[in-house]
C-alpha cells in the first residue's frame, strides 16, 4: 500500500504523480463523488462528443483549479485572517472565476484554433454549470493543495482527466449497448445509471490505495 | 462591518478584474478587422466588420436571406453557398445540412461567422428582397383560429411579387421572447395591388409569432416584413393542375386564383381544400363564385370530421382520400401543395400514385 503525506520541504515529482493518480482513479470525481452527473448522462451517447466534452472539462478544470487555488491562497485566506471574512466566500469567488474563464477560453480558442473551437464549441459554455469543476476546486482547498500551486494544478488536471476517463468509458459501453436488448423501462438514463453504479463499485476497490494528505 | 466590506470588495474586485480581462479580450480577440463579402462573382461586394455572423452582416447591408428562427440555428432556412473563406463546418451547422449540401459548400449563414474575406453565391432574386415598414389596416376572423391581415406598405410603398410567393413577418421581442423572430406567410392577395398585401395566419398554440398576432397586434399598428421569397408559382406548362391545401395553406391559392381570374389565365384546375369541422372552413363562397364564373376551375372543399347531421353539402373525408376518389390517374397533370408537412407528404404520395411526375409537384412546406 502506498501512503504518503505532504512533505513540507517541497514537492517531488513522485508526489505529483501520486496526486495525479489519486485524483484520477482512487478519488475519481465522477465515480466516487458522483459530481457532474447531468452532462455525464446526457453526453455519453456518442464517443465523439464524449471525448469533446471530456477534453473541454480537462481544459477548464486545470485552468480554473490553478486560478482558484491561487485566489484562495493569496486573497481569501489573508482576508479571512485579517478581516474575518468567512472562508465560505470561496463558493462565490470560484463560480465567478469559472464562468469568466470559460468565456475567456471560448474567445481565445475561437481565435487560435477554429477546429478545436468547433470540436469543443457547444460544450464549452455548458461547462460553466458542470458541478464537477466547482467540486474539484472545493476538494482541492479541502485537501490543502492550494498551499502549493503546482500540486493544485496537478490535482485539478487529475480530477478533470478522471472525469473524462469516466465519460469516455461510459460512451464506449453505451455504444456497445445500442444493439442490445434493454427492457423499455430501463432504456436511456436508467441503464446508464446502473452501469455507472457498477463501475463506481469497481472504483471503490481503489479506495485507500493512495492516501492524500490533508 | 469591516468583514462585510472586505468580503464585498473581494468579490467585487475579482469580478471587476475578470470583466476587465473579458472586455480587453473581446476587443483584441473577436475583432477581425474589415472583411469583404463578394456576392455572385462580383455582382455585389460588401465591406463588413468581421466577427459577426454571415446572415447578420448580409442583413445589415440590406440583403435578406430567408430566416425564420431569428439566427438561432434551428430553422435551417438561411442556407447560403459559401465558395471561399467560411472555415471549417461548425457543430451547430452539421445536423442541419445533408451530405450533398456539405459537398456543395452550403452553409447555415446564421451560424457561420465572417472571419476573413468570403465569396458567396445567392439566388439572383434575393437581391430584390427588401425590408418593408407597413401598417396593419384590418384584422378579420376567417375562422375561430385563422385571421386575415390586410397590410398596407409604407416604406417602400410598393411590393412587386409573383402570386404564390411569401414574405417574412417580424414578431418583435415581447414577454419571454427576447429577440425578434421572422415567420413566413404567403401572400393571399393578388399581385395586381402592389400597395397592399393580405396574409392568412392560423393560431399555433404556443407559437411566438402567431400568439403575437392574435393577442397583441391591433389594427393601425406598424409592422416590419421582408420579401418576397419563394419559387411557388404557376409553371409555364399547360398541364392540368391539382391544388391541394389545408388550413392557412389556403393563402397562395387565394392569391393565384384571383390573379388568374383578373388576367384571364384559363388553365384546367381542381382545388382540393381540407378542413376538420365546418367551423374550420373558410372562403367557400368566394371560391364558389369563381367556380361559377369559369368552367376551367373546380373547387372541392372537404371536411374530415363534419358533425353528425350537419348541413355540410361538400365532400367528406381526409383531403387525401377525396383526392384519391376524384382525381383520375394518368393524363398530363401537375400538383401544387400548401399546408402542414404532414399534409404535404401525404399529398405527394397520393398524386405520385396518380401518375404525376415528381418534378411536376410544387410545394411550400411551412413548419
Amino acid at each position: 500500500m502506498i501512503a504518503q503525506t505532504a512533505g513540507a520541504e517541497g514537492t517531488s515529482l513522485g508526489y505529483l504523480m501520486l496526486i495525479l493518480l489519486s485524483a484520477t482513479f482512487t478519488d475519481n470525481i465522477l465515480l466516487t463523488r458522483f459530481l457532474g452527473m447531468c452532462s455525464f448522462l446526457s453526453i455519453s451517447q456518442q464517443l465523439k462528443s464524449a471525448v469533446g466534452l471530456g477534453v473541454a472539462v480537462v481544459f477548464v478544470t486545470t485552468i480554473t483549479g490553478a486560478l482558484n487555488a491561487a485566489l484562495y491562497k493569496y486573497a481569501i485566506v489573508p482576508a479571512n485572517e485579517h478581516f474575518g471574512v468567512p472562508l465560505g466566500l470561496q463558493f462565490i469567488v470560484f463560480i465567478v472565476v469559472i464562468a469568466g474563464v470559460v468565456q475567456l477560453l471560448e474567445m481565445l480558442i475561437e481565435r487560435v484554433s477554429l477546429s478545436l473551437y468547433y470540436a469543443l464549441g457547444i460544450f464549452l459554455p455548458l461547462i460553466t454549470v458542470n458541478c464537477a469543476i466547482l467540486g474539484a476546486c472545493l476538494f482541492l482547498v479541502n485537501l490543502g493543495f492550494h498551499r502549493n500551486l503546482l500540486e493544485a494544478t496537478m490535482f485539478s488536471f487529475g480530477s478533470g482527466f478522471g472525469w473524462m476517463l469516466a465519460i469516455v468509458a461510459m460512451a464506449g459501453i453505451r455504444s456497445k449497448l445500442k444493439n442490445q436488448y434493454i427492457p423499455l423501462g430501463l432504456q436511456g438514463p436508467g441503464i446508464t445509471l446502473i452501469i455507472t453504479g457498477i463501475i463506481a463499485l469497481a472504483f471503490i476497490g481503489f479506495s485507500g490505495m493512495v492516501q492524500l494528505a490533508k | 462591518m469591516i468583514t462585510v466590506l472586505a468580503a464585498t470588495l473581494l468579490v467585487a474586485g475579482v469580478s471587476a478584474v475578470l470583466a476587465a480581462i473579458l472586455l480587453v479580450a473581446e476587443r483584441r480577440l473577436v475583432a477581425y478587422g474589415t472583411c469583404t463579402i463578394d456576392i455572385n462573382q462580383g455582382a455585389r461586394t460588401l465591406e463588413v466588420e468581421g466577427g459577426g455572423t454571415l446572415l447578420a452582416s448580409l442583413m445589415a447591408n440590406r440583403i435578406f436571406i430567408p430566416s425564420a428562427c431569428g439566427g438561432r440555428g434551428t430553422c435551417a432556412y438561411c442556407k447560403v453557398k459559401v465558395l471561399e473563406g467560411a472555415g471549417p463546418l461548425g457543430p451547430t451547422e452539421e445536423p442541419l445540412l445533408s451530405k450533398e449540401e456539405v459537398a456543395a459548400n452550403v452553409r447555415i449563414s446564421c451560424q457561420c461567422k465572417v472571419r476573413q474575406n468570403v465569396r458567396i453565391e445567392i439566388p439572383e432574386h434575393l437581391f430584390s428582397v427588401k425590408e418593408y415598414r407597413a401598417r396593419v389596416e384590418t384584422i378579420s376572423d376567417l375562422t375561430h383560429d385563422i385571421k386575415l391581415l390586410r397590410i398596407r406598405l409604407l416604406d417602400p410603398d410598393t411590393l412587386e411579387f409573383v402570386a404564390g410567393q411569401y414574405v417574412q413577418l417580424q414578431a418583435p421581442a415581447y414577454g419571454d421572447n427576447p429577440d425578434p423572430v421572422y415567420r413566413a406567410y404567403s401572400m393571399a392577395s393578388p399581385p395586381s395591388d402592389s400597395h397592399v398585401i393580405e396574409l392568412i395566419i392560423r393560431l399555433v398554440p404556443g407559437g411566438i409569432c402567431t400568439t403575437w398576432v392574435f393577442e397583441m397586434l391591433k389594427e393601425g399598428d406598424e409592422v416590419l416584413l421582408n420579401g418576397p421569397y419563394g419559387d411557388f408559382r404557376l409553371s409555364d406548362s399547360q398541364r392540368e393542375m391539382i391544388w391541394i391545401a389545408g388550413g392557412s395553406g389556403m393563402a397562395p391559392f387565394w392569391s393565384i386564383i384571383r390573379h388568374m381570374d383578373e388576367k384571364g389565365i384559363a388553365r384546367k384546375c381542381t382545388y382540393f381544400f381540407g378542413a376538420n369541422k365546418k367551423r374550420d372552413m373558410f372562403l367557400v363562397d368566394e371560391f364558389r363564385a369563381i367556380e361559377k364564373k369559369h368552367d376551367w376551375f373546380t373547387f372541392v372543399p372537404a371536411l374530415s370530421d363534419p358533425a353528425a347531421g350537419s348541413d355540410w353539402d361538400g365532400e367528406r373525408g381526409l383531403i387525401t382520400e377525396v383526392v384519391d376518389r376524384r382525381v383520375e390517374a394518368g393524363g398530363e397533370k401537375e400538383g401544387y401543395l400548401c399546408g402542414s408537412p404532414g399534409l404535404i407528404n401525404a399529398a405527394i404520395k397520393i398524386i405520385k400514385a396518380k401518375g404525376v411526375p415528381e418534378n411536376c409537384i410544387y410545394y411550400d412546406k411551412f413548419e
